[in-house]
């Protein structure tokens, strides 16, 4: 369970103004819920994603993860980033493992379990392959691995599909929705995307920028599991509609 | 199908290899040769007195004479170059290290960094034999002096153009600042580390004849002097070769040293040249 009660983040810009990345944040997200942040850029859902990992302290307020304040990054944490971000010295599955390395938990079953991942996303076979000798999503691919390798409870993902082709992306978005139902786990998903916040989640925060705060939270209601063809369904489109409306009144 | 296309990729990158053994080697080395040829052809030709130009044929002829004394000189400037090398690099990248993880630090040493570059190394050859004695020691910290400087920035360059996110990638798994640098840092400088290696082992050579120059009773720099004295230009001028060999010979072991050890860099987009 992760609780955010009145989070606000400032910045201080070059110029020495302060800038209000995160206002008075409140959300609260279940265990094994699969929750997006969308919103116009600016507007602070990155900030977020990095108060949750506790790569960045927050002003004020406070964010907690089963009660525990979050002062720093937790070991049942992975995030993903918009850039694959592997290591180019180091094969696909010497990747996949480095967060057990650099933890020390590094045993025989490592490289199996890393094997059975790279299987999972369609990378098998790929093992001794270095990241320039695949492509961008299957380096992504690749990436998600190496965040599920230790299991963590919760996943945090910065826009992980931005850089990908519209195809690849339809078909990563299905791939992550697949894995999360094998084995759920909270998911915080951060996106541009309306039609794939709308597909993942259970729920879709829209944010709005200056200072970055919550406009609306919205319960996707379509069954699961889901696909691109519920793109045609009314609560989709209504859904979706809602969430665009919200996005664009406050830019008008 | 797959063993056929594995062979199929294979003899193509073997034609492929040959092609450009083709290209990389034989033509540069016909044009060596031809080069020669007509600095041979010209000095017979043109009848140039052999104190301002001796000819090819002649330097080879005069230095295989005393091959076995050129081979000692040889040898102790290749000491002293590797030396100074080694040094350079013991010092250059844990400086680097130091210099771009602190902010204060690197305000504080860059201006002495700056400073050492700016004195003339030649100016400077002669204070330090009265200071370390006439020995090895001189040149080795000249040769030193010389070759450190783009090592430190190579590498400091290389450590800072990590991308923030692999960093932070590090940062979520709450690695340690020593884990940083050695899992992700290090690592990834080291295609820039080379290219400052690559510099740095030519103008090792460069500091070791200057070295020799001011202070030296062996080495081809102190030969090109004294064979210069006695108006053996040829030999003087097979000193020349040699060392010219030598700056590239090592440029080479570099090269081949990074493609062994480190394909990944040497194939990197980043270090394309070379």
């Amino acid at each position: 369970m992760i609780e955010i009660s009145n989070a606000s983040k400032v910045f201080t810009a070059r110029d020495g103004h302060p800038v209000h990345a995160l206002s008075d944040i409140d959300l609260s997200i279940d265990d094994d819920e699969f929750v997006s942040l969308v919103g116009p850029s600016g507007c602070g859902k990155s900030t977020l994603l990095r108060l949750v990992a506790g790569l960045a302290p927050s002003t004020s307020g406070s964010i907690e993860v089963d009660a525990i304040p979050v002062s720093e990054p937790r070991r049942d944490t992975a995030m993903v980033f918009q850039a694959p971000t592997l290591l180019p010295w180091a094969s696909i599955e010497d990747n996949v493992l480095f967060p057990l390395k650099v933890m020390n938990v590094l045993d025989g079953t490592s490289r199996r379990r890393a094997h059975e991942l790279l299987e999972l996303v369609g990378l098998a076979g790929f093992e001794r392959k270095y990241p320039r000798e695949l492509s961008g999503g299957m380096q992504q691919r690749a990436a998600i691995c190496r965040a599920l390798i230790h299991d963590p409870r919760i996943m945090l993902m910065d826009e992980p599909f931005g850089a990908l082709d519209a195809l690849t992306r339809e078909e990563m978005s299905l791939e992550l929705l697949r894995i999360w139902t094998d084995r759920p786990r909270t998911i915080l998903f951060v996106t541009h995307s309306i039609p794939e916040a709308v597909l993942l989640s259970d729920r879709v925060v829209v944010m709005s920028p200056r200072p970055g705060r919550i406009a609306d939270i919205l319960e996707v209601a379509l069954p699961r599991p889901r696909s691109f063809a519920m793109e045609g369904d009314p609560a989709f489109q209504a859904t979706a509609q809602k969430i665009r409306s919200l996005i664009f009144e406050h830019h008008g | 199908m797959v063993e056929n296309a594995q062979t199929l990729t294979r003899s193509t990158t073997w034609a492929a290899w040959l092609r450009g053994f083709a290209q990389e080697a034989v033509l540069p080395a016909l044009v060596m040769v031809g080069l020669v040829g007509i600095w041979e052809a010209s000095v017979w030709f043109f009848k140039i007195p052999v104190y301002l130009l001796p000819a090819p044929s002649v330097i080879w002829a005069d230095c295989a004479e005393i091959s076995d004394v050129i081979l000692n000189h040889t040898l102790a400037t290749l000491h002293t170059v590797l030396i100074g090398f080694l040094v350079s690099i013991v010092i250059s990248v844990p400086l680097a290290v130091v210099l771009t993880s602190s902010k204060g630090i690197a305000t504080a040493v860059y201006p002495v960094l700056v400073i050492t570059q700016a004195i003339p190394k030649v100016a400077l050859a002669p204070l330090l034999v009265i200071m370390l004695g006439a020995n090895e020691l001189p040149r080795v910290v000249i040769t030193f002096l010389v070759a450190f400087f783009p090592l430190v920035i190579a590498s400091a360059t290389g450590l800072m153009s990590v991308p923030h996110d692999l960093i932070e990638l590090g940062r979520s798994y709450k690695i340690s600042l020593w884990q940083e640098l050695c899992r992700i840092r290090l690592p990834y400088a080291v295609p820039m580390i080379f290219s400052g290696l690559k510099v740095a082992i030519t103008l090792s050579v460069v500091g070791a004849v200057v070295g020799e120059f001011v202070n030296a009773d062996k080495g081809l720099g102190f030969l090109i002097v004294s064979a210069s004295a006695f108006f053996q230009v040829p030999v003087a001028f097979g000193a020349l070769v040699l060392l010219s060999l030598m700056g590239v010979v090592l440029f080479q072991v570099i090269v081949v040293i990074e493609r062994i050890f480190f394909p990944w860099s040497a194939e990197s987009a980043g270090n394309s040249f070379m």
